[in-house]
């Protein structure tokens, strides 16, 4: 182990911190339909979810072959580059989770990559065609095909149940929801925690700490589901409240849907190679949950919020992402630092805006949408 | 320490899938996605519904009133549509992870 350098080491630590806000983003892809219809309560979701992601980790590391699948050139890549951008993915999670806003944790990791090898390694080092292939194409068609089979879904069971007594039926939905929002979450822990893992290994084959083609090590993939599981656990209750409650008035039976559809398209496309964003596919699966009930029961207000946030997730990623490559690259071991300083400043700066205006398990379904200012915080500046 | 180590880093290239856009396969997915999903939440949208069947508020008045289990057969439906969700449950796992194919 005397090749992990210092840098190799705060590229693993970054990496870890990325895996966390990755864990937390996502919690409420699995978990903000349950919390919202009462089907787990907020505390013990989040334990269920964090648990099964570690179990995720644990379950499938076959896919932690390749940092970026291909996006970028990989061979072009060094670990000053990875760093650079698991700070832009990083930073990013941490500035969408405190508007409340759900956005991608693949693409922000996979734009901060694009940005750090661009300016690294050159422009060739990025491979335009796979981004749109990989990346653009499944992010427009994931969340409209998991929208559309959620919206089916709901307005079939609405003509299946319409007669039946609301109460025991939500009381049946509800139960159907807890096994639907632990296989999503399951689903996540083998995906998301992969990406962290296969970051993780590839920087230490690049200087020699593992052989080529070997597979993460234990500890590698203990840390890895470890910091996913942990994030999860937190909770990013301001994500939960925008999905569970921000985009539409979610029921039993559309929570159950809605996680159902998510589960099939992330399944059936994970079976066939696409790569998606969980993100995009639940938040697709909600929408068209909440359009299949009444066919207006949707804020767009907020769903086009999140639609413009999913547009920026990855060039914004990606300008971090450069910035920082661009101070490791001309800046050396002093310039890792200074970013590295710089990123932890961000985020400390970030978590305390984030308490002006708290959201945690206590008051996660009180409103529907995540503020930044308080009122008593509005009357102190 | 600068970050560029003297032996250029080796990360491993990734398999370079340069194939045009799979349409097919974006509609395999569709069609798969929509009809599982819709066959699964039917099924078991079925089976809520016999369980609930005599609770409705908007059927008949019975005399003597009082909620009503429901028959034995009805609840032998139920239960077979629920067993179909659970092997589609344990289909999905089975998907999930690597470990069984």
């Amino acid at each position: 182990m005397d090749h992990i350098t210092f840098l190799v080491g705060v590229v693993i630590l970054t990496a870890l911190a990325f895996d966390f806000t990755n864990g937390f983003h996502d919690t409420a892809n699995a978990m903000a339909t349950s919390i919202a219809t009462g089907a787990l309560r907020p505390k013990v979701a989040v334990l269920i979810s964090g648990v099964l992601n570690l179990v995720g980790a644990f379950l499938s590391t076959q896919v932690a072959r390749t940092i970026s699948g291909g996006i970028v050139n990989d061979s072009l890549v060094t670990p000053g580059m990875v760093f650079a951008g698991l700070i832009g993915a990083t930073l990013w999670n941490l500035l969408t989770w405190l508007v409340g806003l759900p956005s991608s944790s693949s693409h922000a990791l996979f734009g901060g990559l694009i940005g750090a090898v661009w300016v690294g390694a050159g422009r060739h080092g990025v491979h335009f065609d796979v981004v749109l292939e990989k990346i653009i194409l499944p992010a427009v068609a994931s969340p409209l095909v998991a929208g559309l089979a959620a919206l089916l879904a709901t307005y079939l069971v609405y003509r299946v149940t319409s007669r039946g007594k609301e109460s025991s039926v939500d009381r049946g939905f509800r139960l159907g929801q807890i096994v639907s929002a632990s296989l999503v979450s399951i689903a996540h822990g083998t995906n998301d925690a992969q990406k962290t893992m296969g970051v993780i290994t590839l920087t230490l084959i690049s200087v020699g700490a593992l052989a080529p083609d070997s597979g993460p090590p234990l500890w590698v993939i203990a840390s890895a589901g470890l910091a996913i599981a942990l994030g999860t656990y937190l909770g990013g209750w301001r994500i939960i409240r925008t999905m569970g409650r921000g985009l539409t008035d979610i029921r039993a039976p559309q929570g159950f849907t809605a996680e159902s559809s998510a589960t099939t398209v992330i399944l059936t496309s994970a079976h066939l190679g696409f790569a998606l964003s969980t993100t995009q596919v639940c938040s697709g699966a909600i929408l068209g949950a909440g359009l299949g009930r009444r066919l207006a029961e949707v804020r767009w207000g907020i769903a086009g919020r999140m639609a413009i946030g999913w547009c920026i997730t990855l060039p914004a990623a990606a300008a971090v992402g450069a910035l920082a490559a661009a101070m490791v690259v001309y800046g050396g071991t002093v310039g890792t630092i200074v970013v590295a300083l710089a990123a932890a400043a961000v985020a400390a700066f970030i978590v305390i805006v984030s308490r002006r205006n708290p959201v945690h398990s206590g008051n996660v379904n009180d409103e529907n949408t995540v503020t930044i200012r308080s009122r008593a915080a509005k009357a102190n500046i | 320490m600068a970050p560029q180590i003297p032996a250029p880093p080796q990360i491993r290239l990734a398999p370079q899938d340069r194939s045009a856009l799979d349409w097919s396969g974006l509609g395999e997915v569709t069609l798969v996605s929509i009809g599982a999903t819709v066959g699964v939440v039917f099924v078991f949208a079925l089976g809520v519904r016999i369980l609930t069947r005599r609770d409705e508020s908007g059927a008949r008045p019975r005399l003597g009133g009082g909620r009503r289990r429901p028959s034995a057969p009805a609840r032998v439906v139920a239960g077979l549509c629920f067993l179909t969700c659970a092997a589609a449950v344990a289909y999905g796992l089975y998907l999930i992870v690597p470990q069984f194919h």
